[in-house]
C-alpha cells in the first residue's frame, strides 16, 4: 500500500504578514517557514498505514529551493521518499499547481494521494479536489477519519453540523482535515535517517509540461493588502457584573440589533 | 448575455442562506441573467424570488462529487456562462475545483466582494485568514467563484417562478459513495454561517466551564465558537475552533470571553460586525479589535449577561 503526501511550505500562523514592493506578493525576507499544519495531518495518516500495511510514503513538494526543508522535516517524521519540483509556485494558479503535482504522481506508484484540506495562507482548499479530477479518482474532502479496506477507503467528511462517511474506491484523493490524527515530532533517530535520503528533483519540463500553461494562467494576483487597522472601541470597567452586562446588552441591542 | 450560473443548495425544500446569498450576489454583478442549479424542482420558487431567471434540476439525489459534477457540468455546456458562483458550503468547496479542473477554468475561493468589468470577474478574498486581503482576476470562462459565507446580504427580488430546465439522467459510476450521515451534536449549530458566535478561550480555566459559553449562545441563539488554545486542550471540538488553522468567520456579533486573542484567532474572527470582548486582563490583544470590551470577571458577568438576555428576550 502506498501513499503520496503532496506538501506545501507556507509562512508560519504566527507570523506578521508584510507586503512586498508591487503590492502584488508577501514579503517573504525574515518570514520563517513552516509545512501546511494541515498537510502534518496527511502526512500522520499515511505514516500510519505504511506502519500497519507496509509500502512507501513518498513526499512531492512544489516551489523554490527553500521547501527541501520542509521535505527533509517530513522525511524525519517517517516518510520514505520525497520529490521535490522546483519552480515559483507563487506565481502558479491552484490549477496550475494541480496539474504540476497530478504529472508528478502519474509518475510515482501510489494507492493514495492524500494533501491537507487547505495551504494554510493562501486558503484557496483548491489543489486536492483538482488533482483528483485530473487523474480520474474519487476524492473524500475535509477528512476527519480514514480506514484502509481492500481496494477501498472509508472516511469520514466533515460538512455543516454533520460528519459523512464516504466510501471510495482505490487510487483516491483525501485531503486532511484536523482531528484525523495526532501529528508525532520527529524522533532523533528519524532525523538521522533522514538525512540519508535522497530528494529526486525535477522541472516542470521534466514532466512534460509547459510553463505556459501552469505560471501566470486563469487566477492571478492583481493586489495584495492588509486589512485596515483597527484602533479598538470603547473599552468599560467591568468591576461590577451585573452593570456590565446592562451595558453589553445594550450594545447587541441598539448597534448590533441581534435581538 | 451569457449570464452567471449559481449552483444552489436546499434545506427542507427551501434554499438555504447561504444559496440565496450566492445568488443575490450573481444578480448584483449586471454580468447577465442569473440562472440557479439544483437536484430539486421545488427550489424553482425560491430560487425566482432571488433572482433567477432559469433552474437547471437534475433529479440525482444527495451530494456526491462525481455525480454533481456530471450535472453541473451539463447546466455549464447549455447555458455557456461567463461566470460560475457556488455557495461556499462544505458541498459548494467541494464541487468548485472538481468542475474547475473538468472545464480547465479557475476558481476564486471564499470571496467576500465580486465586481464584473471588462469580461473579467474580480474578486477580493482574505488570505492568511484574514491578515491580508488579495485582489484576484479570473480571466477564464467561465470564470467560477465560492463565496464566503454572510459576506453578501441575500434580497428578495420578488421574482416569479424560475423557468425549470431539466438536465438529462446520468450514467456515470460514482467511485465515491455516501454510506451513512452521522449527526455528533445534536442542536448546536455550525460556526460557518451563524449570525451571532459567542466563543470561549482559555480564560475559561477548564473543560466544563465551556457550560457557560453553551447557556450564552443558547439564551441569544448563537452558536459556540472557541479559541485554539481551548482545542487543543480537548475542552471542545475542532468543529468550534475560530481562526487560522480553524474556521475564519464574519458572523454580525461575535462575543468573545476569556479569549486573549491571538494573532492566528484575531485573523479568524476580526472581520466581525460588531465584537464584544470580555477578559479580565485590559492589555489582552482582542480588545484592539473589540468594538465593546469589557475589563472585568467573565465568571461573574458571561453569567449575568445570560440573565439579561433571558429577560430581554421574554419581556
Amino acid at each position: 500500500m502506498n501513499s503520496i503526501v503532496c506538501v506545501a511550505q507556507v509562512p508560519d500562523t504566527e507570523a506578521r504578514i508584510k507586503i512586498a514592493a508591487g503590492n502584488r506578493r508577501v514579503d517573504e525576507s525574515g518570514l520563517k517557514f513552516i509545512v501546511s499544519p494541515y498537510d502534518e495531518f496527511a502526512l500522520e495518516g499515511a505514516i500510519r498505514i505504511k506502519e500497519a500495511k507496509g509500502g512507501d510514503v513518498t513526499l512531492i513538494g512544489f516551489g523554490p529551493d527553500r521547501v527541501q526543508t520542509a521535505l527533509r522535516e517530513c522525511l524525519a517524521r517517517g516518510a520514505t521518499k520525497a520529490l521535490h519540483i522546483k519552480g515559483e509556485v507563487v506565481e502558479a494558479d491552484s490549477l496550475g499547481i494541480a496539474k504540476v503535482l497530478a504529472a508528478a504522481i502519474k509518475t510515482l506508484p501510489h494507492d493514495l494521494v492524500l494533501f491537507g484540506k487547505q495551504g494554510v495562507g493562501t486558503d484557496n482548499s483548491l489543489v486536492g479536489p483538482m488533482v483528483a479530477e485530473l487523474l480520474g479518482y474519487p476524492q473524500v474532502n475535509v477528512v476527519t477519519h480514514l480506514e484502509v479496506g481492500d481496494g477501498k477507503i472509508t472516511a469520514h467528511r466533515e460538512i455543516e453540523g454533520a460528519e459523512e462517511a464516504i466510501e471510495a474506491s482505490l487510487p483516491a484523493v483525501v485531503t486532511a482535515q484536523k482531528g484525523l490524527n495526532e501529528v508525532r515530532f520527529a524522533s532523533l533517530k528519524g532525523i538521522m535517517a533522514a538525512k540519508k535520503i535522497p530528494i529526486d528533483t525535477k522541472t516542470i519540463s521534466d514532466l512534460g509540461l509547459r510553463d505556459s500553461d501552469i505560471f501566470n494562467q486563469r487566477v492571478t494576483v492583481v493586489s495584495l493588502e492588509l486589512p485596515a487597522e483597527k484602533s479598538g472601541g470603547r473599552k468599560i470597567d467591568g468591576s461590577d457584573p451585573a452593570a456590565a452586562a446592562k451595558e453589553i446588552l445594550k450594545y447587541i441591542r441598539e448597534e448590533a440589533k441581534a435581538l | 448575455m451569457p449570464g452567471v450560473l449559481v449552483f444552489t443548495e436546499t434545506k427542507d425544500g427551501k434554499l438555504t442562506k447561504t444559496s440565496r446569498e450566492a445568488l443575490s450576489a450573481a444578480r448584483k454583478l449586471g454580468a447577465g441573467d442569473v440562472a440557479a442549479f439544483s437536484n430539486e424542482r421545488g427550489a424553482a420558487d425560491d430560487a425566482g424570488r432571488y433572482g433567477a431567471k432559469k433552474l437547471f434540476v437534475a433529479s440525482i439525489g444527495p451530494y456526491s462529487t462525481e455525480t454533481y459534477a456530471a450535472a453541473l457540468e451539463q447546466a455549464v455546456a447549455k447555458m455557456q456562462p461567463s461566470i460560475l458562483l457556488l455557495g461556499g458550503t462544505s458541498n459548494g468547496r467541494d464541487l468548485a475545483p472538481r468542475i474547475a479542473a473538468r472545464l480547465n477554468v479557475g476558481v476564486a475561493s471564499d470571496v467576500d466582494r465580486l465586481e464584473w468589468t471588462n469580461g473579467k470577474l474580480r474578486a477580493r478574498r482574505p488570505v492568511y485568514s484574514g491578515k491580508a486581503f488579495a485582489t484576484v482576476e479570473v480571466s477564464s470562462t467561465p470564470a467560477i467563484a465560492t463565496t464566503r459565507p454572510n459576506a453578501f446580504p441575500a434580497e428578495e427580488v420578488g421574482g416569479g417562478p424560475a423557468e425549470v430546465v431539466e438536465i438529462a439522467a446520468l450514467s456515470i459510476q460514482p467511485k465515491a459513495k455516501l454510506i451513512e450521515t452521522k449527526i455528533p451534536e445534536a442542536g448546536e449549530l455550525t460556526i460557518a454561517e451563524a449570525d451571532i458566535i459567542v466563543s470561549g478561550g482559555r480564560g475559561l480555566k477548564e473543560a466544563a466551564n465551556f457550560s457557560l459559553i453553551r447557556d450564552l449562545a443558547h439564551a441569544i441563539g448563537g452558536s459556540v465558537g472557541a479559541s485554539r488554545a481551548t482545542v487543543d486542550a480537548g475542552w471542545i471540538d475542532h468543529q468550534h475552533q475560530v481562526g487560522q488553522t480553524g474556521r475564519v468567520v464574519s458572523p454580525n456579533l461575535y462575543i468573545a470571553a476569556g479569549v486573549s486573542g491571538a494573532i492566528q484567532h484575531l485573523a479568524g474572527m476580526s472581520s466581525s460586525k460588531h465584537i464584544v470582548a470580555i477578559n479580565r486582563d485590559p492589555e489582552a490583544p482582542i480588545f484592539r479589535v473589540a468594538d465593546l470590551g469589557v475589563v472585568g470577571d467573565l465568571f461573574k458577568i458571561v453569567p449575568a449577561l445570560t440573565e439579561e438576555v433571558k429577560k430581554a428576550k421574554t419581556g
